[in-house]
């Protein structure tokens, strides 16, 4: 299944995209509000030279007379490098300036006030400002008009320099909001990724629940995980019960079976009698052993939840587990010798006498008659070890680490008892404490045999 | 009023029609191509001849046509489309008159961008001198008197000693000299001294010169002791040449016009790349960081001025107001009012019915 675009991806784009949109739009504003400053700058200039000049208009000598003020037209130099044209008309007729200067719109401009028009004048856009005002010539009111022209040119430049910088601004803003928006995300995302960091990290059969303070919007998430591992938790420990449960109970009465069996056996009178009661026999112990393994496996399964951290010397261990089979191997000739140095761990006794007796039944059941099977404990590069090595047929050519596998029996393992469960039960305890199985061949020159060594870290 | 209109026009008709451009002087430095770069300008040809033959003897390919005229038919000719290729006058008004209406190309170079804001505009015109107005005065007039630093202290020697200056004062016709009118419509614009000094110059009968070098040339021969407004380039030039002390060039302290001399290239030019190369070449030479030995300062004296506090005439649209045909009639009138006392009003401009007519307020 493909996964969806993470949600921290998808939070950046579209805050992003957020970001890229306003950015635009400030830029939009921003030029929009530059270009009407600049042209209001202008109008406000233009106005104010008109005015200027319309101020200078009087009467003498029966004419129209007009003086234009140096500062009315380099007011107009102050703001842009832009043409400036002008035009002063009495009573209709050319007074002086640009007689080919377009007319004013609306015209004629009402006395006192000033209005602003738009043209195109010698190639170039120009912004005019007209004002009016009645002079009193001989007794007629004669109105004279003025018109102040400057190009746009330059104000355009303005507002276009400004726009640009605004732009660049924008461009910043973006490149920052993006920036932020990814720490955002990634910061909101954070409790996400550290739960489920938290639940991968987890051990095949840690069940705990995962008691975390998490965000109110992943707290269901957290809690319905509890409760499922509870849920899982608790049928685990129900089928490893139960399975513990089933195995106690056949193994009693197995027991009485096998001892009516050879009690038959010692009175059975035909040959083919016995051959068939060692059948019986055979098959119950078998059965017998499986449960106990199955038996061990809950054991592990429950024990390994809470492991005990006592302090356990793997040599007196060896020991006393060695002891303990050696009736077994004796009945077949097979001597067991046993080499220990002090080993110190720290870990569940119990399991650990489970995982090594599992391994010394293994080796006893697959060798020889008259065979030697070798013990050796000790301490190696920090670690402790109890290896096992046999003079049996070994341990076949298939992949060793398959062996440790739930009910797998070795190519050599044919016409043996056994359940396949013993290994899976070694490996699990050596991971519970941190440590971790070997298993190898012996070189056939030597004799050949297996050997499995049991790693541990030492305490 | 529609008489007065009329009597104007005619009047105004009858000026252009009687004013024929005439070139003062022309000189073709021959190139070895058949290209002809075609300059007008106001500057002598014995102060520019080493800006000329520096660019021929860079560009020996390009010949140069080189016209002197007055400023005023400067700009007639330019505005009736004379084929020139560049332009080059002192009379900034009517240079930023030409460029505002539309006479002049645009033109970009790294050298136009060289320059400081001041010197340009709208890459249409260009700077490359900066030249202040002076005073030289003849040192034996003045036998026992201080040197005058500010128009107050000259209208005071003037007054308190009119017989050593009367009829021995020249300056500008600003009727007839577009540099003249400039630097008195500037004058007037920076100080009220100014209309002072031309009535008690007006009364000590002056005589009026169309061009600095002609007023030096009377200063040299004894015929003036003093002289107003003088470009003070010429005026060291001609003193170096002459190697006499006899004559001081005074810089007024209370104000001083700095004029920019500046160069346009005309919409009607044939090889305006050519005029651009020239430019280029000006404004090197114009902003030149060495003193070197050209006759005319560079721009970069220009700071020595703004140190004492005035810069360069401005080149901007506030140049257009004294050209306006209203004001320069109002000028024209008060000026002549001041300085022709006495004299018959010469034929061309208008009568002075008023009597003492204020001057034209800034």
């Amino acid at each position: 299944m493909r996964p969806l675009a993470s949600i921290r991806q998808r939070l950046t784009f579209l805050l992003a995209g957020v970001a890229a949109v306003l950015s635009i739009l400030s830029w939009l504003t921003v030029s929009e509000f530059a270009r009407r400053a600049v042209g209001r700058a202008q109008d406000n200039v233009l106005a104010a030279s008109v005015t200027s000049i319309v101020e200078t208009l009087r009467a003498e000598e029966g004419e129209v007379q007009l003086e234009l003020p140096y500062s009315a037209f380099s007011m107009l130099g102050a703001i842009s490098e832009d043409r400036v044209f002008y035009r002063a008309v009495a009573g209709g007729l050319l007074l002086t300036g640009y007689g080919d200067l377009p007319e004013p719109r609306p015209e004629p401009p009402e006395p006192g006030g000033v209005v602003f028009a738009t043209a195109d004048y010698v190639g170039e856009t120009i912004r005019m400002a007209s004002a009016t005002r009645i002079v009193a010539v001989a007794g007629n009111r004669v109105p004279v008009s003025v018109t102040v022209a400057q190009t746009t040119t330059g104000i355009t430049q303005v507002a276009r320099d400004l726009s640009r910088m605004a732009a660049l601004l924008s461009v910043a803003f973006f490149c920052i909001a993006v920036t932020l928006s990814a720490i955002a995300a990634r910061a909101s995302l954070k409790p996400l990724s550290e739960i489920a960091g938290a639940v991968a990290r987890r051990g095949p059969s840690d069940m705990r629940p995962l008691r975390r303070r998490a965000p109110a919007e992943l707290s269901p998430l957290i809690e319905a995980l509890d409760r499922l591992m509870l849920r899982l938790a608790g049928s685990l420990r129900r089928s490893e019960d139960f399975i513990a449960e089933a195995a106690h109970r056949i193994r009693t009465p197995l027991a009485s079976v096998r001892m009516q069996s050879e009690l038959a056996l010692g009175e059975a009178r035909t040959s083919s009698d016995r051959a068939r009661l060692r059948l019986i026999i055979r098959a119950v112990d078998e059965s017998s052993r499986s449960a106990g393994q199955l038996l061990d496996h809950a054991t592990v399964a429950f024990r390994a939840e809470d492991l005990a951290r006592d302090p356990v010397d793997l040599s007196k261990l060896a020991l006393r587990t060695a002891d303990a089979i050696r009736p077994t191997a004796t009945m077949r000739d097979i001597e067991i010798s046993l080499r220990a140095d002090p080993a110190l761990v720290s870990g569940d006794a119990v399991l650990l006498d489970t995982a090594l007796r599992n391994v010394l039944d293994n080796a006893v059941k697959y060798s020889p008659v008259a065979t030697d099977i070798h013990i050796a404990v000790g301490v190696e590069g920090g670690e402790a070890f109890v290896r096992v090595c046999d003079q049996g047929p070994g341990l076949g050519g298939g992949p060793l680490d398959a062996l440790t596998e739930r009910f797998r029996r070795g190519e050599t393992a044919a016409g043996h008892v056994g359940s396949g469960l013993g290994l899976t039960i070694t490996r699990d305890v050596l991971r519970a404490h941190g440590g971790r199985l070997i298993l190898s061949n012996r070189d056939p020159k030597e004799g050949g045999g297996a050997c499995v060594s049991l790693i541990l870290p030492s305490a | 009023m529609r008489l007065a209109h009329l009597a104007l026009g005619l009047i105004l008709l009858a000026g252009t029609l009687s004013a024929q451009p005439a070139i003062e002087d022309r000189h073709v430095y021959e190139g070895s191509s058949p290209t002809v770069l075609r300059i007008l300008s106001t500057a002598d040809l014995s102060v520019f001849d080493p800006y000329l033959a520096a660019f021929h003897r860079a560009n020996p390919a390009i010949g140069i046509d080189y016209s002197v005229v007055s400023s005023a038919d400067l700009a007639r000719m330019i505005r009736k489309g004379a084929a020139y290729d560049l332009a080059l006058s002192s009379a900034m008004d009517l240079q930023f008159k030409l460029a505002n209406d539309g006479h002049a190309r645009r033109y970009r170079s790294e050298a136009t961008q060289a320059l400081p804001g001041w010197a340009g505009w709208r890459d249409l015109i260009f700077a490359f001198t900066a030249e202040p107005a002076v005073i030289v005065i003849a040192q034996d007039a003045l036998a026992g008197l201080e040197i005058p630093a500010t128009r107050r202290d000259l209208i005071t020697l003037l007054r308190e000693h009119p017989g050593r200056f009367r009829g021995r004062i020249g300056t500008y016709d600003v009727r007839k000299s577009g540099l003249g009118y400039l630097f008195a419509t500037q004058d007037a614009r920076a100080t009220d001294a100014y209309w002072r000094l031309s009535e008690v110059m007006g009364r000590l009968d002056p005589e009026l010169y169309c061009c600095s070098a002609q007023m030096i040339d009377a200063l040299v021969e004894g015929e003036l002791v003093l002289a107003y407004n003088v470009l003070g380039s010429y005026a060291r030039d001609r003193l170096a040449a002459s190697a006499s002390d006899a004559l001081a060039v005074v810089e007024m302290e209370d104000f001083a016009n700095v004029m920019l001399r500046t160069a346009i290239i005309p919409r009607q030019a044939d090889a305006p790349e050519l005029a651009g190369a020239f430019i280029d070449h000006l404004i090197g030479i114009g902003l030149r960081s060495a003193a070197g030995s050209w006759p005319l300062p560079a721009l970069s004296g220009i700071d020595a001025a703004q140190a004492a506090g005035f810069g360069p005439i401005r080149l901007g649209p506030g140049l257009m107001v004294n050209l306006d045909r209203l004001n320069r009639r109002n000028f024209l009138r008060a000026w002549e009012n001041a300085v022709r006392q006495g004299a018959d009003a010469p034929a061309g401009a208008a009568p002075a019915a008023r009597e003492n007519s204020a001057p034209p307020r800034k």
